[in-house]
């Protein structure tokens, strides 16, 4: 009876914490938003090093920027069959309140390019975009480094 | 303080586009004398039958290496006979990743049964001559005389996944194109890999 209660009571967190799984063509509204947002897109997966590594960089950002207009979203590339396994665990460990979303899209020839035309498709890497002015980073980052390139931008809104 | 926000914050662009130097197809590509896992030194130049080489950047760790590994077998098997072999180079810092040590790679290379060289890219950063950024990551030469002009660059097929799904199996393609003495269509294609780990 106790149990059952607390399943019900963690269920609706458990859910709300799955992660959206999206193809290319879905994903794609992300790197065209309009509004007056700078928005992070951080491309990354669980069995990436130096992407674990710099998560807590970006988590950092979003809560000390989280009174202006930014948004970070991070974009697994985490296959679907460890979503539960790894990607879930992983998120609830390292305490990550990022919006992050699940990009499953396997013929990756087709959409890397309209990420980015310089994209050679490895990960880490990094959209940082307002409106139409864009800069993409194939490579990792510091929270300093990070923090300087937000900076630069964020001033700009 | 800002004047130096200024400085770094041209340094890191600077860093992120020169990281995309390398080859392009129609280059020249450099050979190389590196350490197999049986101990041997190999270079393309002591390949004096073949055509050309299928030069795969890869590692044993990736999750996308890994997918690959038959799919690079049966590329061997298929295109070593027609003059293109396999030549596979690990660049990975083994400080950094000691998965990929000689000894890893040797273990890999013999738990798999690989029919080709897997070269480790110790000292030399072959990778960074070749602009390979990440595992696997492959790049054809074709032999021209004295030269090896890069023909084809990029992603094995189109589904890393589930190999049954694959509708434009690249690498195949572009081999088959240059056996039929034409130029692959297409040259250049990308895909998702792990960033080849160095130290700074």
């Amino acid at each position: 009876m106790v149990a059952g209660l607390m399943s019900l009571l963690l269920l609706p967190s458990r859910l709300s914490s799955q992660p959206d799984v999206l193809t290319f063509d879905e994903f794609e509204p992300y790197l065209h938003h309009q509004s007056d947002t700078l928005y992070v897109l951080n491309f990354w997966a669980t069995w990436c090093t130096p992407c674990v590594k710099e998560i807590p960089a970006l988590e950092k950002i979003r809560e000390e920027y989280s009174n202006k207009n930014l948004r970070v979203i991070l974009v697994s590339l985490d296959f679907p069959k460890q979503i539960e396994s790894r990607l879930i665990p992983f998120l609830g460990q390292y305490s990550i309140h990022s919006e992050v979303i699940v990009l499953n899209d396997p013929d990756s020839n087709r959409w890397i390019e309209k990420v980015d035309p310089d994209w050679s498709g490895s990960i880490p890497a990094t959209l940082i975009y307002h409106k139409d002015s864009r800069e993409f980073y194939e490579r990792s980052f510091t929270y300093d480094e990070l923090k300087i390139v937000i900076n630069s931008k964020i001033n700009e809104l | 303080m800002k004047t130096i926000s200024y400085i770094l914050l041209f340094f890191l662009t600077v860093s992120s586009v020169a990281f995309a130097d390398g080859y392009e197809v129609g280059d020249k590509a450099t050979d190389f004398k590196l350490k197999n896992t049986d101990g041997s030194w190999v270079s393309l130049s002591d390949f004096k039958d073949a055509k050309g080489f299928v030069v795969v950047f890869t590692c044993n760790g990736c999750p996308y290496a890994q997918a690959y590994q038959e799919r690079i077998m049966n590329i061997d098997k298929i295109y070593k006979p027609k003059g293109y072999p396999v030549i596979a180079i690990n660049s990975n810092d083994v400080d950094i990743k000691p998965d990929d040590s000689l000894r890893e790679m040797k273990k890999r290379s013999e738990e798999m049964g690989y029919t080709f060289p897997y070269l480790k890219d110790d000292k030399d950063n072959i990778f960074k001559k070749y602009g390979a950024t990440k595992t696997p990551h492959v790049f054809v030469l074709q032999k021209s005389g004295k030269d090896l002009v890069v023909k084809y660059i990029g992603a094995i097929d189109n589904n890393y996944e589930d190999s049954s799904k694959v509708t434009e199996p690249y690498l195949a393609d572009a081999l088959d194109a240059l056996i039929a003495g034409k130029d692959p269509k297409p040259n250049f294609t990308r895909a998702i890999g792990c960033t080849i780990k160095t130290k700074e």
